[in-house]
Formats: structure tokens, sequence, C-alpha cells
């Protein structure tokens, strides 16, 4: 009898062995996406729960397993505070066993998460940070910029607003890591052409009254104000400048960093004409159009690039995970960089050296509300701007990676 | 021309008056939180969340009932105020007994209930209000543009003001309300219903908020959030005026409001902290604030 039951319980232990040998790859026999980002803040419209979705369409591709090991979203909410962004990362990865951080908007956030993620040897993949210090001198072999950054901005909107003839600029900047680089990268693109900055000044993050600001910069006597900030920030500057009649008296405004549900909030009467640059617009293609519906049956409203970009990176690291076999992250990365990334949000991208992920970027204008069909038709794509032209050699970007 | 630390005089008007504007709002908000103090000794944490409500009820009495910003400006106080009533009755009353801590504790917990409720259906980057048309456009005052609309701002919030200072200090309601603090039993004693009184005065500290709110639709997005950005800066504002006097109240939220304009020309970093550092010197000097008294 005794015996008998011994011999069961060998049995199990062998069924058990095996069954777990089909994912031994996999450590923890599971594959966990920690998505790290706003929940709660002026960002979290942009990406905040909407990240989370994406990356569950990605998983979902993936029948929710690999291998046998299944695949976990686990959210996060930073609260545009890198102290909280790099506590809550350490906390996955040290006693969690979360596999792979995606999203973390907010760059200082992002840079904070960037140290403790090549400390740990996992992977990171950034969606919704735009410092170029990411894929420059804080650069990582485990982290990868996926859907935007400020050298792509400036080389879009920036380049374009000079191209109209708005040669002195005059930046309205959010005081803190992210403003400093979206400024940065496009006064240098401006001074390279030959244009001027007549001045700047810092605001602090979720100012709500930009007046005093706009004031300056229509005093300055600047062709154009370039709104070096995002989300809420960008709206009410927006907003405000119609108000005190700026555009109105000749000088224009460019959104260096303006999302969908930017344009959605202010609404097409003070958005139109607006100049943007874009890594995803849903009404791009009938792959774009056919995602971005279900994504809006799945959260109710469309994607956001940083929502599509998340969804583009875990489907691409889940695709290397699967055909590496394992989810170690030397591996993982390395498989990464050997595949093109080809999906609806990329066709042939490409992860440099430095962990820049480069694909088109879109030159957009708002539309004029009589040029619109509906909610959410706002943009008209002007034009493509070919990977290699929207992002930094990675020779320029100051990468230790990069020899 | 002269020039003033480097800056020429029409920019310096023109941010004074900017300021003022700004003044408006933060007079108006620790207006009624002084009224609500003065009067109930409840530090009333959910004034931004109910100056939030103020702009939401606006919106949506526009976006569902099709009811335009002039009443508005009515109804959504009104409204906003009958919800405070009904917070009073059912939660606040209960907590006068105790310290004023528990009362603190309450409003906070609401305020972050509140806000949550609103982020989670209307999201966070906010709702458009369009400016009434009455008031579109602006003067052009030779140092700035003035918008019409900001122009309104001033004059609504210090008619608003003035009213309620008057009201409290000048009227016979108002010396009833004071004699309530002072001795609530005894003015009960001669017949004043004194729980009614207090219940109203709470509405009536929630309208103001709502009132503000209203105003502040056209000028920000409507957007859940406004009010926890606004709230802190607000209560500076009450400990420097002094907590419960009204005309301190008053003039702080316009003095301060021009001491932060004048910060973003010549500091524009430090414009979210310079009422804070006027706060710690005036607790050091003035612990009771600048028209307060020692109790």
């Amino acid at each position: 009898m005794l015996k008998t039951f011994l011999l069961a319980g060998t049995a199990i232990a062998i069924g058990a062995g095996a069954a777990g040998s089909a994912s031994a790859q996999i450590s923890n026999d599971a594959v966990r996406i920690g998505v790290l980002n706003d929940r709660s803040g002026i960002y979290a419209d942009l990406s905040g729960e909407g990240s989370a979705v994406a990356a569950r369409m990605a998983a979902e591709e993936f029948g929710g397993n690999i291998a046998g090991a299944p695949i976990e979203i686990v959210v996060g909410d930073h609260q545009n505070k890198a102290d909280i962004a790099a506590n809550t990362a350490r906390q996955w990865v040290d006693t969690d066993n979360v596999d792979v951080v995606a999203d973390v908007p907010n760059s200082a956030a992002a840079l904070a998460v960037q140290e403790i993620m090549r400390d740990r040897k996992h992977i990171l993949l950034m969606s919704g940070p735009g410092s170029t210090d990411l894929t420059g001198k804080a650069c990582s072999p485990y982290g990868f910029h996926w859907t935007y950054d400020n050298y792509a901005m400036a080389a879009g909107t920036g380049r374009a607003m000079y191209e109209q003839g708005n040669e002195k600029w005059f930046f309205l900047t959010a005081d803190y890591a992210f403003g400093h680089s979206l400024e940065n990268e496009t006064t240098k693109m401006v001074q390279s052409l030959g244009g001027e900055v007549a001045g700047t000044v810092r605001h602090p993050l979720g100012t709500a009254d930009f007046s005093s600001f706009l004031l300056q910069a229509q005093g300055s006597g600047a062709d154009v104000i370039g709104l070096a900030n995002a989300g809420s920030d960008t709206t009410n500057a927006i907003k405000q400048a119609s108000e005190f009649g700026i555009t109105q008296a000749g000088q224009n405004l460019a959104g260096l960093l303006l999302f969908i549900t930017d344009v959605h909030a202010l609404g097409l009467e003070a958005a139109q004409d607006l100049m943007l640059t874009t890594g995803f617009y849903w009404d791009r293609d009938d792959a774009t159009r056919e995602w971005s519906a279900k994504f809006e049956s799945l959260h109710g409203s469309k994607p956001t690039m940083v929502h599509a970009g998340v969804y583009s990176a875990v489907r691409h690291y889940l695709q290397a995970v699967k055909d590496a076999g394992t989810d170690d992250a030397d591996a993982v990365s390395a498989k990464m960089r050997e595949m093109p990334v080809n999906d609806m949000f990329a066709s042939d991208g490409k992860i440099l050296p430095n962990g820049r992920m480069v694909h088109d970027m879109y030159l957009a204008r708002v539309k004029k509300p009589s040029e619109s069909q509906g909610p959410w038709d706002y943009y008209e794509i002007v034009s493509t701007m070919p990977a290699d032209q929207a992002f930094l050699a990675p020779a320029d970007s100051g990468c230790a990676l990069v020899n | 021309m002269f020039e003033l630390l480097g800056v020429p005089p029409q920019v310096l008007f023109g941010q004074l008056l900017l300021g003022l504007i700004n003044g408006s709002f933060y007079a108006l908000l620790s207006l009624g939180l002084a009224v609500i103090f003065g009067m109930l000794n409840v530090i009333n944490f959910a004034h931004g969340a109910q100056y939030m409500l103020g702009a939401f009820a606006a919106y949506l009495l526009g976006q569902y009932a099709g009811i335009g910003y002039w009443w508005s400006l009515l109804l959504a106080p009104l409204a906003v105020g009958a919800f405070g009533i009904v917070l009073e009755k059912t939660m606040l009353s209960r907590l006068y007994k105790l310290d004023h801590l528990y009362g603190l504790l309450l409003t906070f917990g609401l305020a972050l209930i509140i806000e949550g409720v609103f982020r989670q259906v209307y999201g966070v980057s906010g709702q458009p209000y369009p400016i009434p048309a009455l008031l579109q456009g602006g003067q052009n005052l030779g140092f700035m543009f003035l918008p019409n609309y900001r122009g309104w701002v001033i004059v609504a919030s210090l008619l608003i003001c003035l009213a309620t200072w008057y009201a409290i200090e000048r009227t016979r309601l108002g010396a009833y309300l004071r004699a309530a603090t002072e001795n609530p039993v005894l003015v009960q004693a001669f017949g004043i219903n004194v729980p009614v009184m207090i219940t109203l005065t709470y509405g009536f500290g929630v309208a103001l908020a709502g009132f503000a709110g209203v105003l502040a639709a056209p000028i920000y997005q409507v957007n859940p959030l406004m009010g926890s950005n606004l709230i802190i800066v607000v209560f500076a504002v009450v400990v420097i005026g002094g907590m419960g006097s009204i005309l301190g109240a008053i003039l702080t939220g316009f003095g301060l409001g021009i001491l932060e304009g004048l910060t973003k020309v010549f500091y524009p970093e430090a414009s979210n902290i310079v009422i804070f550092v006027v706060m710690a010197i005036v607790l050091l000097i003035k612990p009771a604030g600048l028209f307060g008294r020692e109790r």
C-alpha cells in the first residue's frame, strides 16, 4: 500500500518534470510583461490603460502563451515621478519575476528605469518617452526606444515649420528632462538650417495658466512659438494662445509633440492647421484601421502613437522570445536586433546598435472642422519621412555601444 | 524708454494684469475656504474637487441640456452648493464634536473619490468649453491684448468677493453668523436655528467654489485634475491671509496672484513655489497670518 503510494508519487513527479521541460527556457514558467506608465496624471490618456490594452492585444496574437508558458501583463502607475518609477521597476524585476518593462512615458522616469534594467540585465521597451539620451549617453544593450524621439519631432515639425518661413523661434519648455531635450533638438535643427532662437521660458510640469509666458513669447518678436511640452501643458498653451490673439496677430505655433488625444481634447476649432509629427495614425492604411477599430472596441478611443508603439514593441519582443526559445535577455535582444520589425505599426523597421528602432515617421496637418468626416478624423498626412532621415544616426548619438 | 530690472514697462503692466486675473481665482476659492473655516471650523479639502465639479456642471449642462454659459453661471453653483449641503447633512455634521483633523481627513477622502470618478469617466485630457459669444475677442490696451473674457473674470470675481464680505461683515444675517461661531449655544437661545445656518454656510462656501469652476471652464480645459492642481496653492493663500479671515483671503488672493505673475517674468522656474516661500516666511514671522487673529 505504502509502496504503491510512493510509486504514484514518483510518477506524478516525473510527469511534472516532463511538462516543465517544454518551457524550461522560460524563467519562472511565465513571460511577465510590466506596463509602467502614468495612469492618473497628465499623460494618462496618451499612455495609461491604453498601453496595457495594446500589450494584451499583442499577447493575444500568440494565443496568450509561448511554448506553454503563459504571457502575463501587469500594470503600474509611476505618477510621473522618477523615484516611483525606479522603485516599481526594481520590485517587479527583483521580487515579482517580471521579465520585461514596457512604455514608461516621461523621460525622467524612463532614464531612471533604464539604469535599473541595464543593471539587472532585463529588457526595457520604451514607447512613451521622448528624450534622445535614452539611445544616447544613457543607452543600454537592453533598452529599446520604439515609437518616436525628440530628434524625430525636430526633424519633422521643426524643419517643416522652418521651411514655411518661420526662422525666428521662441520656446515654451516643460522644465524637466523631456522638455529640455526637445528644446535642445529643435534648436539644433533650426540653427543648422540658418534660423535663430529669440528666447526660452521654462515652465513647471502641469502648468494651468500660460498667458504670462505667451505674452513674453509675443514680446520677443519671434515668428513661431515652439511648444516643447506635452499633454495638457500643450493643449492649455494652444487654447490660451488663441484666446490672447497670438496666432491672429501673425505668430505661428508649433506643437513639437502632439498626440491625437490632445487634438481630441482641444477640438478641431482650436487645433486646426497645426503641423505635427507622428509615428502612427490610425487612418493610414487597412492594417492600421483594422487594428485601431479593435483597440477602440476595447478601450473606447482611437490609439495614440504610444499605444500602437507598445503593441509593436511587445509583439516584436514576444516573437523574439518564441524564436530564440528562451527569455534570456541577451539571447532575446540579439534576436530582436536580428529580425526586421514588420507589423501594422512599422514596415521593415530596424533596431540600430544604440537601441533605437527606426521606422517611417509622418508629417501631418490637423484638419479644419469642415474637412473632418467625424470623431477622430483629425489628420491629413502631408508627407512620409523615411526612417533614415527621421532618426539620428547612431554614430552621432553619443551612445557608448556604438563604435 | 526706462526699464525696470531689465524688463520694459509694457511687459510689466501686462504681467501685473495677468497676475490679477489668476489672483481672481485664488481670491474666489480662498474666500470660500475662509468662510467655511471661519464659521464651521472645518478645513474643507474637497474645495478643489468642488471647483472642478462647477466646471463639469457647466460642461454637462451645455452638453446634455443645451444650457449656455450665463445660465450655467447661476445653475452650476446652485447644483454644486446643493451637493455640498448633502455632504454636510449626511457626513460632515457628524464630525463637529471631534478634532479639526477629522473634517480635513473626510473632505480629503471625498476629494479623492470625486476626482477619481470623473477621471475614470472623462479621462485626464479634459473637455473643451467655448468662451460665450458675448465675451469673445479682446481689447488692445497698448501694452497688451486683453481678452474680454479675462476682463470679465476680474470684474465677476471682485463683485462676488465684495458682496460676500459685505454680507458677512455688514448685514444682520452676517452678524448672526459671526455670533454663532463665537457662541453657538447662546445664539440658539435667542431663537436662531444654528444648525441650519451652518449647513447653509457650507453650501454657500461650496457654491463659491462651483462659481469659480464655471468662470475657469472657458479658460482651462474642463479637466478632472483642475482642482487638485489649484487647491494646495489656495490653501497657502488662506494660511498667508489668516485662517478664517474674509478680507484677508480676498486681499491675499489678489496680491499673491500678482506676485506669482511677477515671478513668471523674472524667474519662471520658481513660479509654482514662490507662494509657498511667502507662506513659510509669513508663518515664521506672523503665525496667525497677515490678517488673522491670534486665538
